[in-house]
C-alpha cells in the first residue's frame, strides 16, 4: 500500500503521456502563433515568445495546482468566489475595454482577464458544493448551484462575454449530468426552458450588443454581405477550406499572412492551423486533443472521491466545450462566440488558467490511490 | 472515508454517465472532423480559388491615350498625371460608412458615390469613385488610408487639352464608359471607369486612340497593402492623330466668329482635308472630360446657345441665297437656260395668286444667268425652279451632297434636307405643291442644308465638280511600331458638268465679290469667288432689320473659295442673326481666306508662332 502510494506521488507512464499530449498540443499553438505573428510588432516582444513566456507561467500553475492538495483547495472555493465576483465588479467599472467588450484588468503592461480565473473557480465551486453533502431534491441540485452561479455568470454577460458565459452553463449542465438529475426534473426542465425560451429570447437577445447579434446573423447567412457582418465567418472558412488536404505550409497560409482573417493569433489561431497544415494536419491535432479529453475523463473515472471526479469533469467539459466551440465556430459551424482555442490560442489569462486546470486534473489523479493523508 | 461511502451509494451511477460523455465527446469530435473534412477536401478547390482572389486584386492598368496633332504637330490634346480615387468593394466593411467619410473629406455628393459602387462589376475589381482630384484631396486620402480600407489612389493620365476652347467641337471630349455603352460590341474589352471619347474626333476615332489596358495582378494584404506583383502585362498606348487643320486658321475662325453664334468650315478642295472649322458658342473640353456634377450638366444642356452642338456639321439651315450656285449648274446643264437666255426681273413672281418677291423690290431688270448670280436676282432663279421643277432641282442638289451626310469623322453630323415630290410623300404625307418649288429654288421652304455640306458644294464647284469626302484625319501614327500611316483621300465622285458651265459659274461668282453683293470680301491679296445668302428665318418680316427680335433675324450665308485661278480653300461662314450675308458673313470669309493664303505662301510668314500651344512633334511633311 505504502508503495503503491509513493509511487502514485511520482509522475508514471501516464503523467509523461499526459504532459507530452499537453506539450504537443502547446507546441503547435505556438508554431501558428508565429506563423502568423512573424512580421508584425507584438509589442515589448514577439507573440511567440509572449506565448512562451505565459506557457512558462502556466507550467508553473501546472505545478502548484499538482501540488496542492484539491481538498484543501476546494475549502477556499467560496472566498476564491467572492473574490472572482469582486473582479468582475471591478471590471465593470474600471476594466480595460477593447473590441467593444469590458474584460480586462490593467496589471502593468499586462491585461488580466478575470472570467478566465472565473471559469476555474466556478468548477471548484460547484464541485465543492456537490461533494460537500448529500443533495437531494431538485431545489438543492438544480437550483441553488444555479443561483450560485448566476451573479458570476450575469456579470461576465454584461461585459460582455457571451463565450465564457456559455462555457459557465455548459459546465453546470456537465456536473448536472454527472451528478445526476431523475429523468422526470430534466423532462420538466427542457419543458420549462422551451415555454420560457420566447420571453428568454426577447431578454437575451434584447441584452446583447450589436456586433453580436450581428455575428449571429451572418452565422445565418455568412454569404449575405462578405465585406460586412460575415467577414469574419467567411474569411475563416476560405481559410480552413483552402487548406485542403495537405495545407499550405508554415508561413504559407495566405489567408492568415496577408491578414484577411482577423484575429488569426488567438480566436481564430484554428482556421491558421488548418490553412498551413491543411486536413492531416488538422486529424492529428484533433487526435491530439481527443487523447487528452480521453486520458482526462479516464482520471474522473477512477476519482477517489465524489470532489475529485466531479473536478475532473467539470475541467474536461470546459476543455470540452471551448475545443468543439472554438473549432465549430472557425469552421462556421455555430455563431462566433469569441473562445479561445485552448493551449492554442495565443493568451496569457487563458492559457494560464488552462494549464493550471489541467495541473489539478492531475492532482485528482496523483491522489486517487492515496487512501489516507 | 464517509466521502467514500457517499459515492458508492448516491454517485452509483457515475460511471454509466461518464460513458454518455465519452460517447457525445467521439461524436461531437467525429462531427467536427467531418465538417473540416467537407471544408478542406471536398470543397477545397473551392476555398482555395476563393483565397487566391482574395490576394490578388486585378489593377488595370489605363493606357496613355492617342496624342492629337494639327497638320503641322501642333499639340492639341495629351494626357497629363492626375490622381484617381479607387474603391475596392470586397475590402470596404461598412459601405455607408465610407460614404460618409469620402463626402466629408472630399465633399463629394454621396448619391454620386452610392451610385458608383452600387454599378456592375465585381466585388474584386477597383472601380473608379473620383477622377481629378487634387494633390491636397489625395494627400488627405492617403493620411487617413488606414481608416479606409479598400480605397486607394493612383496616378492616372487624365486628358487634356492645351488649347482649351480651341478646335473643341472638332476633337471633342472624353469621358467614363456609361453602363449602355458597355453593353455595345464597340465598348468590349473594356471596363466600368474606362475612358472613351464621348464626341468630336475623340469619339469618331476612339478605337485608334484608346489604346489597350494592361493588366497587374498585384498580391495584397486585407488593408490593400501591395505585397507583390504578380502577373503584368503592359498597356499599350493608343495611336497618335494628326488632324487635318491648321489650328491657326481653326484660332482666326473662331476669333471672327467672336462672341457671335454661327460656324465657319474651310476645307481644301483639291483632297477634302478640313483646314479649319469653328463652331460658336464653344466649351472647354477640359471641363467636360471631368467629372461633371449632374447640375453642371444640365447647365451645359439646357444652355440657350446649344454650346455642344458642332453647328459646322449638326447645324441645318436654309441655304438661301447660295442654293443659286447649285441651281446655276443645273440650269445650265439641263438647258433649262442657256447662258445668254434673260430673265426680266421686275421685283416679283407671279405664281398662282400669290406674289413671290425679290430682295430689290425695284427689280434687276433683264438678267441673264451671270447677272442673276452676281446681283442674286431672285425672280430669275424662281422662274428657273419653275421650269425644271423640283425633281430636277433635288437631283443636282443630291449631285452635290445635299440632303445626305457628307461622311464627315464625326458623330451625329445631320444630313439637312435636299426634298421632292417623293421625299414630301414619305415626310409629310403630303403632295408637292408647285408654289414650293419657288421658294426651293432660292433655298427656302423645305432646303436645309449644313455649313458643312455648303463649304463641300463650293469646293466642289472650285474643283469643276471633282468632290472629295471631307476629311479631319490625315494620318495616324502606331505608337507601338512607330508608323505613320497617311490617310489617303477619298473620292466623292464628280458631278456630271461640263467644264464650260463650271467656268461660267465661277465667273460669275468672281464677280460677286468683284461688284456684285459681296464686295466686302473682295481682297487686294487674292482673287475670291463666292455666293451670299441670307437665310429667312420668320416668314413675315415688317419694317426695317433693326426693329426685329435678333432670334428672328436672318442668317449670313457666304460660301467662297479661292483663288479663283486655282482654288486651295473652300470656305462656308454661317452667323446666325446677323442678316444679309453680303454683310455680316463675307468679310469673315475674306479674314480667313487672307489668313490661309499667308499661311501657305511661301512667304517666311509660315513660321509665324502659335501661341495656344507648342509643337510637341512634327509630323514629317505637311501634305
Amino acid at each position: 500500500m505504502i508503495d503503491r502510494l509513493t509511487e502514485a506521488r511520482g509522475f508514471d507512464n501516464f503523467d509523461l503521456r499526459y504532459v507530452g499530449l499537453i506539450l504537443a498540443i502547446l507546441g503547435l499553438g505556438v508554431l501558428s502563433i508565429h506563423s502568423v505573428t512573424h512580421d508584425q510588432q507584438g509589442g515589448i516582444a514577439p507573440y511567440y515568445l509572449k506565448q512562451l513566456i505565459w506557457i512558462g507561467l502556466g507550467a508553473a500553475a501546472f505545478l502548484v495546482m499538482w501540488v496542492w492538495d484539491y481538498h484543501s483547495l476546494a475549502r477556499l472555493a467560496y472566498p476564491a468566489y467572492a473574490l472572482v465576483l469582486l473582479m468582475l465588479l471591478f471590471v465593470l467599472f474600471e476594466g480595460r475595454a477593447s473590441k467593444g467588450a469590458q474584460r480586462w484588468i490593467a496589471l502593468g503592461p499586462f491585461t488580466f482577464q478575470p472570467s478566465e480565473f472565473a471559469k476555474l473557480v466556478l468548477i471548484l465551486v460547484l464541485a465543492h458544493y456537490y461533494s460537500k453533502a448529500p443533495r437531494v431534491g431538485w431545489l438543492q441540485r438544480v437550483i441553488l448551484p444555479g443561483l450560485l452561479m448566476l451573479p458570476g455568470l450575469l456579470l461576465i454577460l454584461k461585459q460582455p462575454d457571451l463565450g465564457s458565459g456559455l462555457s459557465f452553463v455548459a459546465v453546470y449542465a456537465a456536473m448536472l449530468l454527472m451528478v445526476g438529475v431523475r429523468s422526470q426534473a430534466l423532462g420538466v426542465m427542457l419543458l420549462f426552458s422551451v415555454m420560457l425560451f420566447p420571453f428568454a429570447w426577447e431578454g437575451v437577445w434584447g441584452s446583447l450588443h450589436d456586433y453580436q447579434r450581428q455575428r449571429i446573423m451572418a452565422f445565418v447567412n455568412p454569404d449575405y454581405d462578405p465585406g460586412g457582418k460575415g467577414y469574419h465567418a467567411l474569411q475563416s472558412k476560405i481559410a480552413i477550406g483552402s487548406g485542403e488536404l495537405t495545407g499550405k505550409g508554415l508561413f504559407g497560409g495566405t489567408q492568415s499572412q496577408l491578414k484577411f482573417l482577423p484575429e488569426g493569433h488567438t480566436d481564430f489561431v484554428f482556421a491558421v492551423f488548418a490553412e498551413e497544415w491543411g486536413f492531416l494536419g488538422v486529424l492529428v491535432l484533433l487526435v491530439l486533443f481527443v487523447a487528452l479529453i480521453w486520458l482526462s475523463l479516464e482520471i474522473a473515472s477512477k476519482a477517489k472521491d465524489q470532489l475529485g471526479a466531479l473536478l475532473a469533469v467539470g475541467i474536461v467539459s470546459m476543455l470540452c466545450f471551448c475545443v468543439v466551440v472554438n473549432i465549430g465556430m472557425t469552421a462556421g459551424m455555430f455563431p462566433i462566440v469569441g473562445i479561445p482555442l485552448p493551449l492554442v490560442s495565443y493568451g496569457g489569462s487563458a492559457t494560464i488558467m488552462t494549464m493550471a486546470s489541467l495541473g489539478l486534473l492531475l492532482n485528482v489523479k496523483r491522489r486517487r490511490l492515496s487512501l489516507f493523508y | 472515508m464517509a466521502a467514500g461511502n457517499y459515492a458508492e451509494t448516491e454517485f452509483g451511477d457515475f460511471h454509466r454517465r461518464l460513458m454518455i460523455l465519452r460517447v457525445g465527446l467521439l461524436l461531437v469530435v467525429a462531427l467536427l472532423g467531418l465538417r473540416l473534412w467537407h471544408l478542406q477536401v471536398r470543397e477545397g478547390p473551392y476555398y482555395r480559388d476563393l483565397s487566391e482572389n482574395n490576394r490578388t486584386r486585378q489593377v488595370l492598368l489605363e493606357p496613355a491615350r492617342g496624342l492629337i496633332y494639327d497638320r503641322h504637330g501642333v499639340l492639341l490634346a495629351n494626357n497629363v498625371p492626375s490622381f484617381s480615387l479607387y474603391v475596392t468593394l470586397e475590402e470596404v466593411k461598412d459601405r455607408e460608412l465610407l460614404i460618409g467619410r469620402l463626402t466629408e473629406l472630399l465633399g463629394l455628393d454621396p448619391a454620386l458615390i452610392r451610385k458608383k459602387l452600387t454599378a456592375k462589376g465585381g466585388k474584386l475589381l477597383p472601380r473608379k469613385v473620383k477622377d481629378r482630384m487634387t494633390l491636397r484631396d489625395a494627400v488627405l486620402i492617403e493620411s487617413h488610408r488606414l481608416e479606409l480600407p479598400g480605397v486607394m489612389v493612383q496616378v492616372e493620365s487624365q486628358r487634356n487639352y492645351p488649347g482649351g476652347v480651341i478646335a473643341a467641337h472638332l476633337l471633342g471630349y472624353v469621358g467614363e464608359v456609361s453602363a449602355e455603352q458597355l453593353e455595345k460590341p464597340e465598348f468590349a474589352g473594356l471596363h466600368q471607369g474606362s475612358v472613351v471619347g464621348q464626341y468630336g474626333v475623340e469619339k469618331s476615332f476612339d478605337r485608334h486612340v484608346r489604346g489597350q489596358a494592361g493588366q497587374k495582378n498585384v498580391e495584397v494584404d486585407a488593408h490593400g497593402n501591395e505585397k507583390q506583383e504578380v502577373v503584368i502585362e503592359q498597356p499599350q498606348a493608343g495611336n497618335d492623330l494628326y488632324l487635318t487643320i491648321d489650328v491657326r486658321l481653326q484660332k482666326v475662325a473662331e476669333d471672327l466668329l467672336g462672341p457671335e453664334y454661327g460656324a465657319i468650315v474651310a476645307l481644301d478642295p483639291t483632297n477634302g482635308d478640313i483646314l479649319a472649322m469653328a463652331s460658336r458658342p464653344g466649351f472647354d473640353p477640359n471641363v467636360l472630360s471631368r467629372e461633371l456634377t449632374p447640375k453642371q450638366w444640365v447647365e451645359i444642356v439646357q444652355d440657350e446657345g446649344r454650346p455642344l452642338n458642332n453647328r459646322a456639321s449638326q447645324g441645318q439651315y436654309p441655304p438661301g441665297s447660295t442654293f443659286k450656285v447649285p441651281m446655276a449648274i443645273a440650269a445650265l446643264e439641263t438647258k433649262t437656260m442657256a447662258p445668254s437666255s434673260t430673265v426680266s426681273c421686275t421685283g416679283g413672281y407671279q405664281f398662282g395668286n400669290r406674289l413671290y418677291h425679290d430682295w430689290k423690290a425695284s427689280g434687276h431688270g433683264a438678267v441673264a444667268l451671270h447677272d442673276a448670280l452676281v446681283h442674286s436676282c431672285d425672280v430669275y432663279f424662281y422662274t428657273v425652279g419653275q421650269r425644271m421643277g423640283i425633281d430636277t432641282m433635288a437631283e443636282y442638289g443630291k449631285e452635290f451632297g445635299l440632303g445626305q451626310s457628307t461622311g464627315v469623322e464625326l458623330p451625329s453630323e445631320r444630313t439637312g434636307i435636299m426634298p421632292s415630290t417623293a421625299w414630301k410623300e414619305k415626310a409629310k404625307n403630303a403632295p408637292w405643291l408647285p408654289g414650293e418649288t419657288i421658294s426651293a429654288a432660292i433655298g427656302q421652304g423645305y432646303v436645309t442644308v449644313t455649313p458643312l455640306q455648303m463649304a463641300s458644294l463650293i469646293g466642289t464647284v472650285a474643283n469643276n465638280g471633282v468632290n472629295y469626302r471631307p476629311r479631319l484625319v490625315r494620318a495616324v501614327m502606331d505608337r507601338t511600331i512607330g508608323n505613320l500611316q497617311e490617310l489617303p483621300a477619298v473620292p466623292r465622285g464628280k458631278v456630271k458638268a461640263k467644264p464650260e458651265t463650271f467656268r461660267l459659274v465661277k465667273e460669275a461668282l468672281a464677280e460677286v465679290v468683284t461688284k456684285g453683293t459681296a464686295t466686302r470680301a473682295k481682297s487686294s491679296l487674292v482673287t475670291i469667288g463666292g455666293k451670299t445668302g441670307t437665310a429667312q428665318v420668320a416668314a413675315l418680316r415688317t419694317g426695317p432689320e433693326e426693329n426685329i427680335p435678333k432670334k428672328f433675324r436672318d442668317h449670313a450665308w457666304f460660301v467662297a473659295f479661292a483663288p479663283v485661278e486655282s482654288p486651295k480653300i473652300a470656305v462656308a461662314v454661317l452667323a446666325e442673326h446677323m442678316g444679309h450675308g453680303g454683310a455680316a458673313a463675307a468679310p469673315l470669309a475674306k479674314e480667313l481666306i487672307e489668313t490661309y493664303i499667308k499661311l501657305t505662301s511661301p512667304a517666311p510668314a509660315v513660321t509665324a508662332d502659335d501661341s495656344t500651344a507648342k509643337p510637341a512633334r512634327r509630323a514629317p511633311e505637311p501634305l
